[in-house]
């Protein structure tokens, strides 16, 4: 780090005046609570009681014998209370913005994990909750729209723009800029505004702990390989951070190639992408010669985004990670892998994870071990998995 | 360095007028109307325009500067064509032009490379809504080389920041009226007295509210309070809704602001 707020020359305050006066707010409390061990003990409870952490390391034996290479971990952030990571940052989020005082949460989804983590922790809380989702998204998640209105939330569609993730965060944003006072804006992902990429990688850095603590119960060592999908990358981050200091740990991150980092079709920043300013933060982006922002593309709602959270851009620049661009193909290959395998339905976004590792897996030894951070459940995705393989579902 | 947007300010002080700043995004409906526009609003009372420079993603912008900014983009406008129109314009006009834009588009450019052209075309300063204070280093040395005049914004949230940007602005200082996006509004109910007290004491470049006005009588009284008024989504509104015949309403429309501003 260099400059608060700075991971080398990524991060950064890209806001307009009027909100920064609240991210210096959030700064403050941030700052004052990260190590108040009271607010501390809460999240623990949180964690453990609501979420039900710690979340399993799962050895899946069947998988590491069918790949005949290095043994295969599973961290089962899926079986987290709604099914995903998110909720490890959410209730960190709004455990703060209760001691701030804070009514009204706002926040962005693109699958909709991170609207429903948040409509149930507002739920939980008894905070108002609007949610902001492209409209494209809220077509091809449609449960997840109708699990957030269970949940007591909001959800206002967004038509502008490309009318998914990024469109979702621009007006967000707006709705930040008209209602500063009441407002607390629960970003979901290691992006955005300092403080936001370090405080939501700090509540999601438990993943990373967590692995290192089991993996050295079960296997006395730590693993060769982490594995985790990036859209804006928070699971990832929360998996790695623990790790960076371990230099023989590798860190795979697994991006979007959509149909191809060939096509204009894909969301592959790490790959394609370059050194731009949005969303408050200097990072990779996908964009053209005038910097304008690309339409990007993934069978992934959760990684269809076209940026990356700055401590990402800082690992590959000094290249303490590394990241593989995995095709929509290759990702629902591996969706139907790890369900008829061990049994487990990832998410679309995690299967990611899981065909990156199993490129890697076949190439390392029997001694090695490889951790794939299975960051959510694929419930969410089944009917867009039949639809890719032209299964029609009907329910009537 | 002598500026056009420093003289102006300094030739309406003598008259004791205030300043009438109104905005276009270029390329809407197309860059031809934009250059026209420009001469136009600069014919019926404008004393500086600001070009908007579309962006895919405008954050600090309501619905209205977000379709102007979608159509422009369909148009496949471009910064250097929009560099190209304001070096036109230079032929037959040397009112201040002032470029409002995101920081990416500067950045993307190549910040060096887009101050230089700024100077070549004789741009005279750049408005870029999502660069607050803290993160002025990313143009300031280019800006200050070339002359261009960086503009800072303060919102109704500044507050204790007021100064500290005021300080920094130059050539004028953008106080946003409310809370929220631009966009026509009914009322403005920041209290201004309130917010640029501070400024007050002591030597600070002029100061001019803009979001959300759209009369003469909103823009009478923003005046009131400080140097000179911004219209921008107003302006936007009719040009969405006439096209290309859009010249002779924003005259008219930029007429009756002026009319209020120096009755």
């Amino acid at each position: 780090m260099s400059k608060i707020g700075r991971f080398g020359d990524f991060g950064g305050q890209y806001i307009p005046e009027t909100v920064m006066t609240a991210v210096h707010e959030l700064e403050a409390a941030y700052d004052k609570y990260k190590d108040d061990p009271e607010f501390n003990r809460e999240l623990r409870e949180l964690y453990r009681d609501y979420a039900n952490r710690p979340s399993m390391l799962y050895y899946a034996e069947k998988m590491t014998k069918d790949l005949g290479g290095a043994k295969v971990y599973i961290k089962r952030e899926d079986l987290n209370h709604t099914g995903a990571h998110k909720i490890n940052n959410v209730l960190g989020q709004l455990l703060l913005a209760k001691k701030m005082g804070k009514k009204r949460i706002i926040a962005e989804t693109g699958a909709g994990q991170h609207g429903v983590a948040t409509a149930t922790v507002c739920a939980l809380m008894g905070l108002e909750c609007e949610v902001y989702m492209g409209a494209t998204d809220m077509e091809r998640q449609s449960l997840n729209v109708y699990r957030m209105n269970l949940l007591g939330a909001k959800v206002t569609g967004v038509n502008s723009g490309t009318a998914t993730l990024k469109d979702a965060i621009n007006e967000a944003f707006r709705d930040w800029c008209s209602n500063i006072d009441t407002t607390f804006y629960c970003i979901g992902s290691v992006m955005g505004p300092h403080p936001y990429p370090t405080m939501v990688r700090d509540f999601q850095k438990i993943i990373g702990e967590e692995i290192k603590a089991q993996l050295q119960e079960r296997e006395g060592r730590l693993p060769d390989a982490v594995v985790a999908c990036v859209g804006g990358g928070s699971n990832a981050m929360g998996a790695f951070y623990d790790f960076i200091g371990d230099k023989d740990v590798r860190l795979i991150g697994a991006e979007a190639a959509g149909r191809g980092v060939d096509t204009p079709e894909h969301a592959a920043t790490v790959a394609k992408g370059d050194l731009g300013i949005f969303h408050g933060m200097k990072s990779l982006f996908l964009q053209n010669e005038y910097g304008q922002i690309d339409e990007v593309y993934s069978i992934s709602a959760g990684l269809d985004y076209p940026g990356i959270g700055p401590e990402h851009a800082y690992l590959h620049s000094i290249g303490r990670a590394d990241y593989m661009s995995i095709t929509d193909e290759e990702a629902v290959q591996a969706f139907e892998y790890l369900s008829k395998t061990e049994g487990i339905i990832p998410a679309i976004e995690s299967a990611h994870a899981v065909a990156a590792a199993m490129k890697m897996i076949p190439e390392m030894g029997k001694d090695q071990i490889v951790v794939i951070n299975l960051s959510g459940r694929g419930d969410k995705d089944v009917y867009s998995i039949a639809r890719y393989r032209g299964v029609e579902l009907d329910e009537k | 360095m002598k500026n056009r947007i420093d003289e102006c300010f300094e030739k309406l002080k003598a008259e004791g007028r205030k300043a009438l700043v109104t905005f276009v995004t270029a390329g809407d409906p197309d860059l031809d109307t934009t250059e026209k526009l420009v001469l136009e609003m600069f014919d019926k009372g404008s004393d500086l325009v600001e070009i908007g420079v579309p962006f895919s993603d405008p954050i600090a912008e309501g619905g209205t500067i977000q379709r102007a900014s979608l159509r422009a983009l369909k148009n496949k406008t471009n910064l250097d064509q929009i560099f190209s129109m304001v070096s036109r314009l230079r032929d037959v006009t040397e009112k201040p032009i002032l470029l409002m834009m995101y920081l990416n588009t500067v950045f993307r450019y190549g910040t060096e490379r887009f101050f230089e052209n700024c100077k070549r075309v004789q741009i005279d300063g750049v408005i870029i809504p999502d660069m607050p204070f803290e993160e002025r280093d990313e143009v300031k040395e280019y800006a200050e080389k070339t002359g261009v005049r960086s503009i800072y914004l303060v919102a109704p949230t500044s507050k204790e920041r007021v100064k500290m940007i005021a300080e920094e602005s130059k050539g004028f200082l953008y106080i946003v009226s409310s809370l929220g996006v631009t966009g026509t509004r009914n009322e403005i109910s920041t209290d201004f007295n309130d917010l640029l007290a501070p400024l007050k004491e002591g030597d600070y470049c002029p100061a001019c509210i803009g979001f959300g006005i759209s009369d003469g009588e909103q823009a009478r009284k923003m005046v009131s309070y400080c140097d000179g008024c911004i219209i921008g989504s107003a302006i936007v509104n009719i040009v969405e809704k006439y096209g290309k015949d859009s010249i002779g309403p924003v005259g008219g429309f930029i007429e009756s602001i002026r009319e209020a501003l120096d009755a």
